[in-house]
Formats: C-alpha cells, sequence, structure tokens
C-alpha cells in the first residue's frame, strides 16, 4: 500500500530563507538599482516592486569546464544530406556541434540576471539608508490600519469572549425547549395518579406504576443539562479600516543654482518619506510641487526634479504661493495640509524674517506638519536662525540640517510619534 | 472491468485507486522491484522551492539555490516555462511528488514514471546501489542542515556561505570515481563526526609538522612526494590536507562531497534512468488501458504528453538542443525489447545473446548492470542508429573545416556507437584534473593538474575562478597545468590565496 500524503498545507515558502541569501548577496548590486529606481520614479508611485538586473557574470558559479580547441566528435540526429567525408564550413559565431547546451548561454538576454523585488524587499532598501526605526517602519510599510467593531455573535471564538448573558440566555430556551414535550407527560401522568387516587377502588399495583413513571419522567428532566457547549456564544469582533480622510502634501524645493543633483537627490527622498507617512494614514492624497529661486511657480514633478535654474533666492515666494493655494483649493477643514520644504539654507538677506513671519502668520495655523530640511555642509545661515525662532513656538514645526540620507528621519520624529491625525 | 474514472479531476480516492491498480501491473505482472511508495500532493509554490533545493526535501541554506528559485519563478510566472510534471527522491521510502494543477491522467502518468520506473531503476542499478544510501540520505541532509546553521550561528554567514562557494566550485571534484563508500547511519554519522573533527587535525598537523629531520646518509634526499599518487577526488585530498581549514570547516567540505556523490550516479545514468521511467508509464498506462481501466479520452490526453516527452527535434531544426534524453532511453528499451521479441536477422548478428530470448530478464540485467556510456555502447542497434538518422561530426582545431565522419550505414554503426557512448562519459566531457603534487618544503603550494583528451583545453576564464576558489581552501598557493598527451604542459594558471580573497 502506498502512502499518500497531503503536502498542501505545508508551507510554501521553504525558499524564502535562501531569496533572502541571495538578497543579501548582491545587496551592493540591488541597492544600486533601487537607488535608481528612486531617482526614476515618481513620488506617488514608490510603493511598488521593482525589477532589478545583475550582471551574469558577478552571479555565476564557476566550474571547470573545456575550452574550444582539440579534437571533438559529436553524435547528432536528424541527418539529412550528409555522407561520409563530406566537409562542412565552421558555422560563424559558435562552435559546430559545440552541444546544445553551450550554444543556448550565447542567445540574448543573457547578459543580465533580471528578477522582480517585491515591495516589500524594494521598501526594506529604501528604508535602509534612512535608519527608521523599526516600529516605524512597519508603520509605513503595514496595510491600512484597522479598528475592531463589536458585530454581534458567534458560535465559536476564544473562552475570553464568551458572552456570559447571551449563552445563559441560549441555555435556558433549550432547556425549556427540551423539557416541553416531558412535562406534558409529566402533567398528564399526575393527574391520571390523582384520578386514580381519588377513586376509591383497591388499584395499589397500578398507583405504583404511576408513580414510578412521574418519578423517571422527573428524572428525565433532571438530565438535561444546564449548559452546554451548544449554548455558548461569543462576542463577534471584526476589523474595521480606520475612517481615513484626505491630505495635501507640499513640496516646496530651492531651484536656484546651488541645488545640484544630489541634493535634489536628497530632497526626493525626504519627500518620499513624508508621502508614505501621509499614504498610510489618509486615503486621498494630494501633492502639490512649489519650486522657487526668486519667484515661485506650481510645477508638475517632472519639472519640480529636472529643470534646473539659475540665480537668485527668495523663499518667502514660494510660502506665499502656498499661502495663496491654500486658501484656494483647501481652505475648507476637510484636508489635512502636510509641508515639506527643502533649501540649501541660501536666501536673500532681508527676506529670512518675511518667512518668519509668513510661516507664523499664515501657514502653520492651516497645517497639520511643516518640515524644513537644509541640504548643506556649510554653516546655517539667515533663514536658519529665523526658523529656529519659530520652530520654540510651534511643535508641529520641524527643522533639521541634512548631510547624509540618515540625518532625514529625525525630522519626522515627531510626526511618527504622534497618532495620525482622523479630523 | 470499469474504467477507474471518466473525468479530469482528480480526487484522493481516485490517486489510491490508480495507485491500486499500477502496482497490481507493475508487481504483479512485470515484477517491477520497488522501494515503497511515497505520494505526495504539492501546489507549484511548493514544486518551484523543490526545484531549487535540487529536488530534496530538505537541503542546507545557500544563495545559489536562492538564484535558481528566482530563476525558476521567473519563468514559471511569464508562462516561458511549465513545470516538470514530477520529482522524485532517490530515498526509501521513495517519494514522489504530485502537483495539484495536474488532471488524474497526468498524476496517473507520474505515478507510472516517477513510483514506480524511477524507484525501480533507483533500487536495481549497480551504481545507485553502489554509491547511494536511499534509506539514509534524507537524515543525513537534516544532520548537514542542522550543522551548517550551527556553523553560521558560530562563525557567521559570509564565513559559511564564502566556504560553501568554493566547495561547490570543486563539486563536480569531490566524487570518488572508482572507490566504493562505506554506509553509514545517521547516529554513527553524528558520533563519528566530534571524533573525526579532532583526529583530523592531528594528522593535518602532523603532515606539516617542522621539526628538523636529520639527513640520512648525508646524501641530498629528494622531498617525499605528497600525494604519493595523483587524487581524483580534489575535495576530499583538501577535506583531510588543507593545513589552514578548522574542523567544522572540514565537516562542511565533506558535507558538500557527500551531497556531489549522491547525485553522481544520477549524472551518469541520464539516459537510462528517465528511458527506463519512459518506458514503463509507457507500458503500464498501454496494460491499464488494455484492462479497460483508462477511457479513450484519458488515453489520447496520456499519449499526447507521452509523445511530447519522447519528441527528437532533428539537428536543423531551431528548438534543437542536443539528444533528448528520454527519447533516445526510451527508443533504446522498446528496441532491445523489440529485439527480444522480434529479431531480424541483423538483429541475430549484432545481438547473437539476446535476439528471441525473453524480454524481461533483458531488460532487467540491461537496467541493473550499465550506465549511460556502457549501456549505449552495449545496446544501441543499428536499426535505432538508422530511426534517429545519426550522423557523426568531427571538429579538429587543426583542420578549417568540419567533417562528416560517420553516417547511418553499414560502415558507420560501429563508430556512431562508439562516440555516442563516449559523448555521456562523464569521464572525457568534464576535463580530468587531480591533485598533482604539494611542496611540502618549500611555499606548501598545490600543484592541479589537467590531462588534456583529445588536445581540449581548459578554458581560461572559469579554471582561473575556480583556482581563486581552490587557493581560498588550500590556504597558500595554487598552480593549475594543463599537460598534453606527451607529457609538454600547454596551459598554465596561478593563483595566490591573498589574491583570491581579495577578488572573490
Amino acid at each position: 500500500m502506498s502512502n499518500i500524503i497531503d503536502r498542501r498545507l505545508n508551507g510554501k515558502n521553504k525558499s524564502a530563507v535562501n531569496r533572502e541569501r541571495f538578497l543579501r548577496r548582491f545587496k551592493a548590486q540591488i541597492k544600486e538599482a533601487v537607488g535608481k529606481a528612486i531617482k526614476g520614479r515618481s513620488i506617488t508611485d514608490i510603493d511598488s516592486g521593482e525589477s532589478v538586473s545583475i550582471p551574469v557574470k558577478d552571479i555565476s558559479e564557476p566550474t571547470f569546464h573545456h575550452g574550444r580547441g582539440g579534437r571533438s566528435d559529436q553524435v547528432h540526429p536528424g541527418n539529412e544530406e550528409f555522407i561520409r567525408g563530406d566537409r562542412i564550413n565552421r558555422p560563424q559565431g559558435g562552435g559546430a556541434g559545440g552541444g546544445g547546451g553551450k550554444a543556448s548561454n550565447e542567445g540574448e538576454g543573457e547578459d543580465d540576471f533580471a528578477f522582480q523585488l517585491s515591495r516589500e524587499e524594494f521598501m526594506n532598501v529604501f528604508f535602509e539608508d534612512l535608519a527608521l526605526p523599526n516600529l516605524i517602519k512597519t508603520q509605513l510599510m503595514g496595510i491600512e490600519e484597522m479598528k475592531s467593531v463589536r458585530a454581534g455573535y458567534t458560535n465559536d471564538g476564544t473562552p475570553a469572549n464568551i458572552s456570559i448573558v447571551r449563552s445563559l440566555r441560549g441555555a435556558l430556551a433549550r432547556r425549556v425547549a427540551m423539557a416541553a414535550p416531558t412535562l406534558r407527560q409529566l402533567r398528564e401522568a399526575e393527574e391520571d395518579l390523582d384520578t386514580l387516587l381519588e377513586s376509591d377502588a383497591d388499584n395499589g399495583p397500578e398507583v405504583r406504576e404511576r408513580r414510578k413513571r412521574i418519578h423517571a419522567l422527573r428524572d428525565k428532566i433532571n438530565r438535561i443539562p444546564f449548559i452546554d457547549p451548544y449554548d455558548l456564544r461569543y462576542n463577534n469582533r471584526v476589523k474595521q479600516p480606520k475612517p481615513t480622510s484626505q491630505a495635501v502634501m507640499f513640496c516646496i524645493m530651492d531651484v536656484s543654482g546651488s541645488m545640484d543633483e544630489s541634493k535634489k537627490d536628497m530632497a526626493k527622498r525626504f519627500f518620499i518619506l513624508l508621502y508614505l507617512f501621509l499614504q498610510r494614514n489618509y486615503e486621498k492624497i494630494e501633492v502639490v510641487f512649489i519650486r522657487h529661486h526668486t519667484s515661485a511657480v506650481e510645477v508638475s514633478e517632472q519639472d519640480f526634479f529636472h529643470s534646473r535654474e539659475s540665480g537668485g533666492t527668495v523663499v518667502s515666494s514660494a510660502l506665499n504661493l502656498m499661502h495663496d493655494i491654500v486658501q484656494k483649493r483647501y481652505a475648507n477643514r476637510d484636508w489635512n495640509i502636510y509641508a515639506a520644504q527643502a533649501s540649501d539654507g541660501d536666501n536673500w538677506d532681508s527676506d529670512s524674517a518675511n518667512c518668519g513671519r509668513i510661516m507664523q502668520e499664515s501657514l502653520l495655523p492651516w497645517c497639520q506638519y511643516f518640515a524644513y530640511i537644509e541640504i548643506t555642509q556649510g554653516e546655517p545661515q539667515n533663514l536658519w536662525y529665523e526658523y529656529l525662532k519659530v520652530a520654540e513656538h510651534y511643535k508641529h514645526f520641524a527643522m533639521q540640517k541634512i548631510g547624509s540620507p540618515a540625518d532625514i528621519y529625525p525630522v519626522f520624529r515627531e510626526l511618527f510619534k504622534r497618532q495620525p491625525a482622523t479630523r | 472491468m470499469k474504467p477507474i474514472s471518466t473525468g479530469s479531476e482528480w480526487t484522493f480516492d481516485l490517486i489510491e485507486r490508480y495507485d491500486a491498480a499500477i502496482r497490481e501491473i507493475a508487481h504483479g505482472e512485470f515484477h517491477l522491484d520497488t522501494y515503497p511508495v511515497q505520494l505526495e500532493i504539492i501546489t507549484a509554490e511548493q514544486m518551484m522551492d523543490a526545484y531549487s533545493s535540487v529536488g530534496m526535501p530538505v537541503n542546507y541554506q545557500h544563495w545559489s539555490f536562492g538564484k535558481h528559485f528566482v530563476q525558476t519563478e521567473k519563468g514559471y510566472k511569464r508562462g516561458q516555462m511549465g513545470l516538470a510534471y514530477e520529482i522524485v527522491i532517490n530515498s526509501n521510502p521513495c517519494i514522489a511528488y504530485l502537483m495539484e494543477e495536474n488532471t488524474m491522467t497526468m498524476q496517473a502518468l507520474v505515478i507510472a514514471h516517477a513510483a514506480y520506473g524511477h524507484n525501480s531503476f533507483f533500487k536495481g542499478n549497480y551504481l545507485f546501489r553502489t554509491w547511494t544510501d536511499a534509506s539514509a540520505i534524507i537524515d543525513y541532509l537534516v544532520f548537514a542542515k542542522q550543522y551548517i546553521s550551527r556553523c553560521e550561528e558560530r562563525y557567521g554567514i559570509d564565513a559559511v556561505e564564502e566556504l560553501l562557494d568554493s566547495c561547490h566550485a570543486l563539486m563536480n571534484y569531490g566524487v570518488d570515481r572508482y572507490k566504493r563508500p562505506q554506509k553509514l547511519s545517521l547516529a554513527e554519522e553524528q558520533a563519528r563526526q566530534v571524533e573525526r573533527e579532532n583526529y583530523l587535525q592531528l594528522q593535518v598537523n602532523d603532515l606539516w609538522r617542522t621539526i628538523p629531520r636529520r639527513e640520512k646518509d648525508g646524501a641530498s634526499q629528494a622531498a617525499p612526494r605528497f600525494p604519493p599518487e595523483p587524487q581524483e577526488n580534489i575535495l576530499y585530498f583538501i577535506e583531510k590536507s588543507a593545513p589552514l581549514l578548522e574542523p567544522w570547516q572540514r565537516e562542511i567540505v565533506r558535507i558538500v562531497r557527500k551531497v556531489a556523490q549522491y547525485f553522481y550516479p544520477q549524472r551518469q545514468t541520464q539516459v537510462m534512468n528517465e528511458g527506463w521511467a519512459t518506458f514503463w508509464h509507457y507500458t503500464l498506462m498501454n496494460r491499464l488501458y488494455d484492462k479497460e481501466m483508462l477511457t479513450d479520452g484519458a488515453m489520447m490526453e496520456f499519449l499526447q504528453s507521452h509523445t511530447n516527452v519522447v519528441y527528437q527535434p532533428p539537428v536543423t531544426a531551431r528548438w534543437y538542443n542536443g539528444i533528448n534524453p528520454y527519447a533516445l532511453g526510451f527508443a533504446m528499451y522498446q528496441d532491445i525489447k523489440r529485439i527480444c521479441e522480434a529479431p531480424t536477422d541483423e538483429d541475430r548478428e549484432w545481438f547473437p545473446d539476446i535476439a528471441g530470448t525473453p524480454w524481461r530478464p533483458v531488460l532487467e540485467f540491461a537496467m541493473k548492470n550499465f550506465k549511460d556510456e556502457s549501456f549505449i555502447s552495449q545496446y544501441l542497434s543499428p536499426k535505432l542508429i538508422r530511426d534517429f538518422r545519426f550522423f557523426a561530426i568531427r571538429d579538429d582545431d587543426h583542420d578549417d573545416k568540419l567533417e562528416v565522419s560517420a553516417i547511418h550505414d553499414e560502415q558507420g554503426y560501429q563508430m556512431i556507437r562508439s562516440k555516442l557512448s563516449e559523448q555521456y562519459n562523464l569521464g572525457s566531457r568534464e576535463p580530468n584534473i587531480q591533485v598533482w603534487s604539494v611542496n611540502v618544503r618549500g611555499d606548501r603550494s598545490l600543484t592541479l593538474r589537467h590531462t588534456r583528451h583529445n588536445r581540449k583545453p581548459l578554458d581560461e576564464a572559469s579554471a582561473q575562478e575556480v583556482l581563486k576558489h581552490v587557493a581560498r581552501l588550500w590556504g597558500f598557493g595554487v598552480k593549475l597545468e594543463s599537460v598534453d598527451s606527451d607529457g609538454t604542459v600547454q596551459q598554465r594558471f596561478d593563483c595566490h590565496p591573498e589574491a583570491a580573497q581579495a577578488s572573490l
């Protein structure tokens, strides 16, 4: 007799460990690919897997094998026209009769070993540079938050969830229902007995027999269990997605001549992180891109990251524009407003005081959160000091000087600590 | 008899009934000798898992398995390739996987093919009998997996991974081709492993003892040759003699070597093994049909996939990819049966021993006592050479053109037979590289020697890469010489351990 075993329910991801080993080994290449992908992708599209390719020679496992040359004989099937002694030109490219296995290595698409990173793996690599605490990572990667609500009763569950009132009510009903026919018989038997006793005839054996029956019926009623597993009812709770609302995210960036590609790349990571955070907490997110030098304009994401301007910097122009847009489009209380501003700290001297004022008077009261990063290696300039004053008064204003991607996270520390607003 | 089933859906009950029917024919009518059968139903994902750990239900962890997994998954998801219908494990009981997606007919085919065909081959063929221990392999792999993950905890994943990389590069050189292995149970293996660690280290130290020896007779004595004879099993040599390896590293080398040894017979019997399984699924399914236990529809479905399996595209076809082992093997067993039952004059001349004798014992003998190479040189008949229209091509680098050296005619039969047999000789397919000597008194460098066959050189790029791995294991410099048949060195490779460490 053969053994037949159903293994379908056994874990299917036995190779997950090996896959993870594989990713671990080629981390450098994968990181590079992810870095490229982040540059190439739109902020709103950051949250999906990515196809990564690694040069085949990097991942090959070498073994000894013969090179071309020497003498070899190969037998092939399907001779159509050859007779012994025929001489044939060597085919171009591959060694004739080089065997099937080798020839296929020359096919196209073999230069790179391409494979798909899952969304989770992609995010892991992305988060790696940012030095996020683990809790935040799960928060960002997790699916939308659920809250558990009561939803009636069920027949099974854990003992902790037993609803006593319901269970006992059920038990009572069952007892009544189960006892009803017996009770009726009992009543009849008792009446029977009474009539017998009232009649004076000597019918001792019959009376005894009736009594026995009454006794048996009572016993039967007593045997009905007080409570039965069948009666148990459990409080039922179901998960419901938390009510979410909408948010708008302002990305403000200085695009004056001093902001080079690497600074923009850093800024992009900063914007992505805020976007990811918002995405977890709000169902609908709009993103507004404002770039500025001496004057500010609202642009598409493409223009935002990829065009370069020259000239001086007037930060207040961007803040004013943001204020206008907020008033025009997002003034009702349905919108949660978040803003992220990236700059290299340059500003026209007398403008900085202006910025502080606009920020305090017309922006911060509307915003859930406003984060400012200064991407620079040098000394902070007057805008920084102006903003420091603002930060003293407003808890939902965060600022940070950034040299490497790992510095980005502290900006959001406060934000991630808070419960997401659900107004 | 009534057909066992009429629809295409399978159920556990049906599988059981098909299995019983097939077993009755296999054991009762054809006297196939098999290990007990264990059929496991798995999903496509699990099949991919099984693929990537070379079919074994347990295996140690290594990135290369992950690579295979990623590759398979990619191919499968894009629909570029289907999964094999079956994987069968040479163990006792013999485990055969059935994929849940398959129809009932396909399940029956797989049962006949794997659980009775391959199974009886594993149990009967002399290579498997000598080299593998079906009852111990799973236990051994469990031991290997645990041991390696303990090493990872203790010495770090990177150290273990590096070592495994190097061992894998030499895996084909980790087998004994001539010596017989001993069989061990798991318990003995574990007990001996600790003992071995200590003992081995002692031995190695002994080998490299630096106490100066007294010169005998004043005469300058030639340094004793080490090893005294060339060694074919490079991994074994490294396990026993590499000076710098830690005991745990030696054990891991040993594990890789054992696994390589276990798979060695499979690599030598591809045509025979697949041919045998195909022959039996064909025979058994036909018997089922004769007994009216299969419907016409099921038979058509079976025949369609059978024909696909044994199709041999001609050399001119764009998708020609060498000789299909299923096609050749199946045709050969069928042909042997034909020679037994209805021999022609030609067969009587070529196969006087078997022509006209009962086919079952002849087939059994052929399955048990050969490997691909000898099987072909013994049983490839002129008729098959004609049927396949085989021809041999000689590729000689001293000649500016290729030459057709034989075709399917009277003069060509012997030649084609021997060339085809040679083509399946692992010994000539893989470069013959052996441990040649160790410079015991000087820089401790290890010299490997490649003996050329038909003047075939080593592939330079890969040889240089592998040599780095050898150097990492050996710990000192490693040289590789490729030597012509007249003893002149044609290629030289050299690798220093520091260089190896830096570039691997």
